[in-house]
């Protein structure tokens, strides 16, 4: 009893110990995986979960291979993403306690561990009713022939029908489709009941961890580092030992073909911190990465934006109290706040300050621009007055560049790893083949690719853009000055434009079509558009989620004039 | 346009397809090969539902890289062939029937004969029935090249039959190619289709030995039998197989009428023109003057100066018989609005007269004749002729003097 930490769920010293010799807190019922013997901090891989409270070993067949769950699958998929994270510079308590945790109440509280009857004792009662031919006796259910056919058929000359004749020979073993122990019962699980573990949500508990250590890593980042291939995703399952087969309704499971969607993870992060009834997140303050203030000036200086415009973040950022402890914070379960996305809303704050300062109707933008010109002409002294039209061209120039490097690299994107994928044993030389094919096909067509090689992965890096100051084409514009666009009032600095036009003059309702507000290219200035493509690059999501998040914001920083204008103008006067 | 951040197998690919087209499309064969590399995995994933799966897509791209890319070599393209056959069963044929297109292409008889041979020989289930087509294709093309062979041995005879030897193994084996050729070319022509290569072949093998009635036969169902595809060539073999036979002109005649329904600029509308002026019966005499405008409608003969000359001489015994005046003007009626602006500008004028004098002599005629001696081509050329002090052009424009009246009447 000399086990002394903290728990990381409730951070009290209050600990018991399970049938099994395991510890587990008092205070919150959060199970670890210390025994009294050993500490040990390593997520333990080939453990059968479900028998972890009966402290029982691995059951290995004669020729090597194991029975495993698919939640010992993600397990493993968890702890792959974490180390990874590691490597990035992720502290390391999000591995060993965080997300492990994380993870214990998750297969807690979905029945799949550390209870009672864990779901994997119904595999048995499965089996009898999958060889009944009745389909219709449970309509709720979609039945395996149903799951089969969904799952692709592999080339021209198997097809579904040999599928169909190996599910009634189902009683002995489920391992004829899937490698798993349980794949054909988890694929029929009902998802809004026990928040299924998918892929996606791999990721959304990432993020979770990653949002209660605060670290300085936003979602659409997290993402990127996904498809740059320095976090494990596709094709993560080639890392699970020999042992553990997959094949069948597995594939359906681990195999993703297809990049992570932000708002999918998003929202399933949010659903599962209520669903692990977790309590407030740690607080985001203004000393934190996530912190709009802080966002906003890496954003700015990735956009190649003058260090200026900061001021007028913040000054939006405090005029609507998006900067406030309370609104930052995840707070699971509250359906009233509304959920924060960091990276779009500080995205979003730029973009109405660029349209505060400079309208941005694709007029008064180039006018000021011309004046800023003019007068830089005669500046000597002190730093250059930002002109928008260079900035333009610069940051065009460099966006299109990246732009069709990104669009060559989606074509040119790899989804197939050397680990073979097959449906059935039967599949399994016809797929060798093919994957000898392919090899064979991308050696000799890649030595005629000339000199050109695979580029090696790119290290991991923050920044997509870069600009330096010590260019002496002047591309950056970090120092320069908005002198141009200001002008005195009253001893304080105001914009010269007098003028702003909102979005929309009214937001949708969110719930019912799921946008604030609905953007369409062709209704907008030239100028927005650029601006929402720039930071539509730099976060890798639709314009129209950051246009959104400009609606939301303009409307709260508006607020009292809209509700007195609301029918007439949209063009509003400050 | 709007960037699309989400991305799946499916639309990854599709981008690496437009991708390879572009490159195809200028001829880069490098980055089309760049990008072909990331597309080959398409094939671990079932595309059954789609009319063009990426097996087949491979294999023509590919195909095209390989045949046109500076670093591979026929060698490299037939080990990728022999990969590509294995892929589909559907298309196993195809691909063997390509392979040999292209191997005959870089001048590989010997392998093309080797690979029609082996695919002659595969059987698949009930696919060798479905493929029917394409195996009767290999076997004619097998066919055309046993003709080849027969066609090498048939000159190494002749060679020695001049020098006074005779070789029996030689014309033995000439035979033999020719049994060989002649059974599979007879089949394949026995289908409705284009067999231009197949059909001369098979009638000059049939000529050799004598056989006359069934290269008639044969040549007369494919120009004449409704199910085949309309094709001129059809009957210009037919005429030519005739004229070798030294048929009659009435036959000869019959043969080309078609060629001038079919294609009235082909060039053996000369010899139709030629053969119907000496005609005794007034109804030749006519078409052929019918002819030869027709000929002269199309652009590409503007220049020519024997079908110039062909009208001018029909067009000069009409006027001067003063019989039969009516024929031009039928003829010139649909010519008379642009004729003048086609053929007998005063730029034309001039440039005939620099470039082609002969030319510039018959259309001048012509042209003093259908327009009348006041027309700028026919003044220019007379002029520009007798100041040469030409004779001919004298001759010439004494006897378009002599029938000034004719344009009038013509063109009225």
């Amino acid at each position: 009893r000399d086990f002394n930490e903290r728990c990381a769920q409730c951070s009290e010293v209050n600990w018991g110990l399970t049938d099994g010799g395991r510890f587990y807190c008092r205070s919150c019922h959060n199970v670890t995986e210390r025994t009294r013997e050993v500490v040990n901090t390593d997520f333990i891989t080939n453990s059968r979960v479900q028998t972890i409270s009966k402290g029982a070993r691995k059951q290995e067949n004669n020729d090597g291979v194991c029975e495993w769950y698919i939640c010992e699958g993600f397990q493993l998929v968890l702890k792959k993403q974490a180390e990874a994270l590691e490597a990035l510079g992720v502290c390391p308590q999000m591995k060993d306690e965080i997300l492990c945790n994380f993870w214990r109440c998750y297969l807690q509280k979905s029945k799949q561990a550390y209870c009672k009857r864990p779901a994997g004792e119904t595999v048995k009662a499965l089996s009898a009713c999958e060889s009944s031919t009745d389909v219709d006796s449970d309509p709720e259910r979609p039945s395996v022939l149903h799951l089969l056919s969904l799952s692709e058929s592999e080339g021209d000359l198997q097809t579904d029908c040999s599928f169909a004749s190996s599910v009634s020979k189902v009683s002995e073993s489920t391992s004829v489709y899937s490698g798993s122990v349980d794949g054909s019962l988890y694929l029929m699980k009902n998802q809004k009941e026990q928040l299924r573990m998918t892929m996606p949500m791999t990721l959304s508990f990432c993020y979770m961890a990653l949002l209660w250590l605060r670290e300085p890593i936003t979602l659409s980042e997290l993402l990127r580092f996904v498809v740059e291939g320095h976090i494990p995703y596709l094709n993560v399952f080639q890392h699970f030992p020999e042992k553990m087969k997959l094949c069948g309704l597995d594939l359906r499971i681990f195999c993703v073909e297809s990049w992570p969607v932000y708002e999918e993870v998003f929202n399933k992060m949010h659903e599962l911190a209520a669903f692990l009834g977790l309590p407030r997140f740690p607080d985001i303050t203004d000393s934190c990465f996530l912190h709009p203030d802080v966002l906003c000036m890496k954003y700015l200086m990735e956009a190649n934006l003058p260090d200026e415009l900061h001021n007028w973040t913040c000054r939006v950022v405090k005029k609507i109290g998006i900067g406030e402890v309370d609104f930052l914070t995840l707070m699971p379960g509250n359906k009233s706040t509304r959920k924060v996305k960091y990276d779009v809303l500080a995205a979003a704050v730029i973009v109405v300050v660029l349209k505060l300062l400079f309208l941005l109707d694709d007029r008064y933008e180039w006018l000021l621009s011309e004046f800023a010109e003019e007068r830089n002409k005669n500046n000597t002294e002190g730093g250059p007055y930002f002109e928008f039209k260079k900035w333009y061209e610069v940051v065009k120039q460099s966006l299109d560049v990246e732009q069709k490097k990104l669009d060559e690299e989606r074509a040119k994107y790899l989804w197939r790893c050397e680990k073979p994928l097959f449906y059935s044993v039967k599949n399994k030389s016809k797929v060798l083949k093919r994957r000898q094919m392919v090899v064979n096909l991308q050696n000799q067509f890649g030595k005629l690719s000339g000199s050109v090689q695979r580029a090696e992965k790119p290290n991991p890096s923050s920044f997509q853009l870069r600009w330096s100051e010590e260019n002496t084409d002047g591309s950056c514009f970090h120092g320069h000055s908005l002198k141009g666009v200001l002008q005195e009032k009253c001893g304080l600095l105001t914009a010269m434009n007098p003028d702003y036009w909102l979005c929309t003059v009214k937001l949708c309702n969110e719930k019912l079509c799921g946008h604030l507000a609905h953007y369409r290219e062709v209704e907008f200035p030239q100028s927005y558009h650029f601006v929402l493509g720039l930071f539509s690059f730099l976060l890798r999501i639709q314009p129209s989620y950051i246009h959104d998040e400009v609606c939301m914001v303009e409307h709260k920083l508006f607020n009292k004039k809209l509700y007195k204008k609301l029918k007439y103008n949209t063009v509003l006067r400050k | 346009s709007s960037h699309e951040h989400k991305l799946n197998f499916r639309k990854s690919k599709e981008a690496c397809l437009s991708y390879i087209q572009d490159a195809l499309l200028q001829k880069q064969w490098k980055r089309a090969a760049e990008f072909l590399t990331c597309y080959v995995e398409s094939l671990e994933k079932d595309y059954s539902r789609e009319h063009v799966g990426p097996s087949e897509m491979i294999w023509r791209i590919g195909t095209e890289i390989l045949w046109h890319h500076s670093q591979s070599s026929i060698k490299d393209f037939s080990c990728f062939m022999e990969q590509m056959k294995t892929l589909g069963v559907k298309r196993y044929l195809k691909v063997c029937l390509e392979h040999v297109f292209h191997l005959l292409c870089n001048g590989q008889i010997d392998e093309a004969y080797q690979n029609l041979s082996l695919a002659e020989s595969w059987r698949f289930g009930e696919q060798t029935a479905i493929q029917d087509k394409e195996m009767k294709l290999i076997e004619a093309y097998r066919g055309l090249l046993d003709y080849y062979s027969w066609s090498k041995q048939k000159d190494i005879l002749l060679e020695h039959g001049e020098d006074g030897f005779s070789d029996l193994a030689v014309e033995q084996e000439m035979h033999s190619y020719f049994r060989k050729a002649a059974v599979n070319l007879k089949e394949i022509i026995k289908i409705p289709g284009v067999w231009d290569v197949f059909v001369k072949c098979y009638v000059d093998l049939l000529e050799f030995y004598g056989d006359h009635n069934e290269a008639r036969q044969v040549l007369n169902e494919y120009a004449y039998n409704s199910k085949f595809p309309a094709n001129p060539n059809a009957h210009v073999y037919l005429y030519q197989f005739l004229k070798r036979q030294g048929e009659s002109k009435k036959s000869l005649l019959s043969a080309l009428k078609i060629l001038h329904d079919i294609v009235p600029s082909h060039e053996l509308m000369i010899d139709f023109n030629t053969m119907l002026q000496k005609s005794k019966k007034r109804k030749k005499r006519r078409l052929g003057l019918e002819v030869i405008f027709a000929v002269l409608d199309y652009a590409g003969w503007k220049e020519n100066a024997k079908a110039w000359n062909c009208l001018a001489r029909q067009v000069k015994k009409i006027v001067t018989s003063e019989k039969h005046l009516d024929w031009i003007k039928q003829e010139w009626n649909s010519r008379k609005d642009w004729w003048p602006a086609f053929h007998f500008s005063r730029y034309l004028a001039k440039r005939n007269w620099q470039e082609n004098e002969s030319v510039s002599y018959e259309k001048a005629l012509v042209a003093g004749i259908l327009l009348g001696k006041g027309c700028k081509y026919f003044k220019y050329v007379s002029h520009q002729g007798c100041k040469a002090q030409l004779k001919r052009f004298r001759m010439l424009k004494k006897f378009v003097n002599r029938h000034s009246a004719v344009y009038l009447r013509i063109s009225g």
